[in-house]
């Protein structure tokens, strides 16, 4: 059904006079913001562009009054890939885009059930050129840094956590207590933790739980309890696509003679995956932009090296920059992905069904 | 809906199944345990829950109730749950007005209105958290010194070591946080109880008026007087004081989750069918009166859920005050305690437990509340 067609409006000056005429309180208002903003935005191109300094060596190449954009250019490489080996920077880009390509599957419009398998091995594989895998020079985790290595926790951890989540979401709704209790136990209070706290566990706690002579690094352990948090978020935005899917479809379902699991596989799981897109997709932004947080337990992604710089001598004073850049980058990935989830929202609504 | 007979009975491998999940969550958590005290064993590491009697011998920035080194860890933690409430309460507060505000200006026929609402919502939303914190403690920092501070009027004044504000004098600080802790709590649940459920109105808002001006008459008992900030030699005296690294975490979680906040409130209005406006126009309701009593109540059954659930974020969020300082829960029980004592398991194993407790509580409140309301929703 397509929408009505929206009347022919009448030219932008004249609707402008109309509504000054009708409502002058809120013309007034609007004017107040337009002045603001006039008043603002020169100001803000002027620091962030027109006044700005792009490339130097040290703070001392910076120009008074304006941002100084040098902090990040003069680091590029640490602030895409933190301190991984210089002559091996490709293994960088070529990680990245096995994961891209790992993710690509799950985002068509129709995905299918295969995509959940050769996800997780993309993340597997993107870890093994990063780390060597033993035919490959070794680089530790350690090295590992940057904007890639938000990329990898964001993309890594959802990849994993979304058949965990699935797995939670089904059990929650179990109409066996043992299994229902175990998952609603672990989802609440997954949910109700701080994820900063989590990640100080994982550094400092962890380790403890793990037998004499096995040792996880520290990327890892946080990897672990990434995954376990999305996984527990994952597993409420499925529930509400197992919510959404109506009862009639599961008696059909069994009325034609589909047994138990063939109807969870084949009816009830698309359906319900269907409807939780959008929420899964908002899911993952809100966890690509948790991973700044990562640096708290001293784990160099993008905000890790910037503060690393703001806190050398020769760039002190630039927090601003420093931290505007880092909300500008994420801002761009998750603006892009929110407008597209919510296209996702309007296309994917099963027909004839209000949400 | 299918309603579970009171005894449910399973076949044998259902029976079987569950026996086996319970016995293999009690067998992971046993060996965790037992890996756990063995490595503390061979660490010659302490455990236990001793070290909350003794004294915690560190200062704290900022405190509600009286606290010194010498006090204990149980102290501590008390100091910490009660900086980590207030600045939940007080963000929580801030962020409803804004995101209201934001929420019903992104509805409005202002194109202007729309468009600053819509700018703001989508830089608060698509921003990591712990990066606006940053950039809020960098701005705030660069402020002018004591000596030229900005100032408007002669009451409130904001310097690169934060910003003070006129203040009440009380009696006892403590016992004004708990007041208004409490009143917060009590006070929108009345007000959520008064718009939405149904019954006597004039009997309804004599309680609501009554709750409120008993509440002011407490408050009231508790005032000694005004205290407005003046500069001295080096920096100001008198009012209230709002460190740099306070202001900061209270400014982005205000941000942050008003930008949420605005979109649910958003949804909320739209959720409203437009004939129930038009209908009470048509009865000769002012638009306030539509408003009040038909539209609102009806939106805030949608919204309360999603609400809370900001409001929690708002709570779990807190604890960022890690990165900047503020020595909430999190910093001072689960950051400085933890590094006097060593014991990481029992300092961090308490502070989500008081997270989860908070979580598991409102949680519960609410939605309560919500399968009430939902009984009486038209269909």
């Amino acid at each position: 059904m397509s929408p009505p067609r929206p009347r022919p409006r009448q030219p932008l000056a004249q609707r402008m006079i109309d509504a000054l005429r009708r409502r002058p309180l809120d013309a007034a208002a609007a004017l107040a913001v337009l002045i603001m903003a006039a008043w603002i935005a020169p100001g803000l191109m002027r620091w962030a562009i027109i006044d700005a300094t792009w490339t130097g060596e040290t703070k001392a190449a910076c120009t008074e009054g304006g941002a100084c954009w040098a902090i990040v250019t003069s680091r590029w490489r640490q602030v895409l890939a933190g301190f991984y080996p210089k002559d091996h920077l490709w293994r960088v880009a070529a990680a990245a885009l096995v994961l891209l390509a790992g993710v690509a599957p799950l985002l068509r419009r129709r995905t299918s059930g295969l995509a959940l398998a050769t996800a997780p091995a993309a993340v597997l594989l993107a870890y093994g050129v990063m780390e060597g895998a033993g035919v490959l020079p070794r680089a530790p985790t350690d090295y590992w840094g940057g904007f890639f290595l938000n990329l990898f926790i964001g993309l890594g951890a959802s990849i994993f956590a979304l058949p965990l989540g699935i797995a939670l979401a089904l059990g929650r709704t179990s109409r066996l207590p043992v299994v229902k209790g175990l998952c609603v136990a672990f989802i609440e209070v997954i949910r109700g933790s701080p994820l900063i706290v989590l990640l100080f566990a994982a550094a400092v706690v962890a380790p403890l739980f793990t037998p004499a002579g096995m040792t996880l690094d520290k990327l890892t352990r946080a990897m672990i309890v990434i995954i376990l948090f999305e996984a527990a978020y994952m597993a409420e935005a499925v529930r509400g696509g197992l919510a959404g899917v109506p009862a009639g479809q599961v008696e059909a379902a069994r009325a034609l003679g589909l047994d138990r699991w063939r109807t969870l596989v084949f009816v009830v799981l698309p359906q319900a995956l269907r409807i939780a897109t959008p929420a899964l997709v908002n899911s993952f932004i809100g966890l690509f932009k948790d991973t700044t947080l990562i640096y708290v337990i001293g784990v160099l992604d993008i905000t890790g090296v910037l503060r690393n710089a703001v806190t050398d001598f020769a760039w002190q004073g630039l927090e601003t920059e420093a931290y505007v850049f880092v909300a500008a980058v994420f801002w761009v990935f998750c603006f892009g992905l929110s407008r597209w989830s919510a296209s996702l929202e309007r296309r994917l609504s099963i027909p004839g069904k209000s949400a | 809906m299918r309603r579970p007979s009171k005894r449910a009975s399973f076949t044998k491998g259902e029976l079987i199944i569950q026996a086996v999940m319970l016995a293999a969550a009690v067998l992971v958590i046993w060996a965790l345990a037992a890996t756990a005290l063995a490595n503390l064993r061979a660490r010659g590491m302490a455990s236990g829950f001793e070290f909350l009697e003794r004294p915690a011998g560190f200062q704290i920035a900022q405190s509600w109730i009286a606290y010194d080194p010498v006090d204990s860890h149980a102290r501590v933690f008390l100091v910490g749950a009660l900086n980590t409430l207030s600045v939940a309460a007080a963000g929580i507060v801030l962020a409803t007005v804004i995101g209201v505000v934001a929420g019903v200006a992104r509805r409005a026929r202002s194109l202007v209105a729309r468009g600053a609402a819509s700018v703001y919502v989508e830089v608060a939303r698509n921003t990591p958290l712990p990066i606006q914190l940053l950039v809020w403690y960098a701005l705030i920092t660069a402020a002018p010194p004591p000596r030229a501070a900005l100032a408007l009027g002669d009451a409130i004044f904001l310097t690169n070591r934060g910003l003070h504000l006129p203040s009440l004098t009380t009696a006892a600080p403590a016992w004004v946080l708990f007041f208004i802790l409490g009143a917060l709590g009590v006070g929108s649940a009345l007000v959520l109880w008064a718009l939405t459920a149904r019954g006597a109105t004039r009997h309804r808002r004599f309680v609501l008026k009554g709750a409120v001006v008993l509440g002011l008459a407490i408050l009231g008992l508790a005032i000694r007087g005004v205290s407005l900030p003046h500069r001295t030699g080096f920096g100001f005296e008198g009012g209230l004081e709002v460190s740099p690294p306070l202001l900061s975490l209270l400014a982005a979680l205000t941000f942050y989750t008003g930008g949420y906040i605005a979109e649910i409130v958003r949804g909320g209005l739209a959720s409203v069918d437009r004939g129930q406006g038009e209908a009470a126009a048509a009865l000769g309701l002012s638009p306030l009166q539509t408003v009040r009593l038909v539209t609102l109540p009806q939106a805030l059954r949608v919204m309360a859920p999603p609400m809370v659930s900001q409001y929690l974020n708002l709570l779990k969020n807190s604890s960022l005050a890690v990165v900047v300082g503020y020595p909430d829960l999190v910093a001072v029980f689960g950051g400085t305690s933890l590094n006097q004592t060593g014991q990481a398991i029992e300092t961090l194993g308490l502070v989500l437990v008081f997270f989860v407790a908070v979580s598991l509580t409102l949680s519960w409140a609410v939605n309560s509340w919500s399968r009430r309301q939902q009984r009486w929703s038209v269909r």
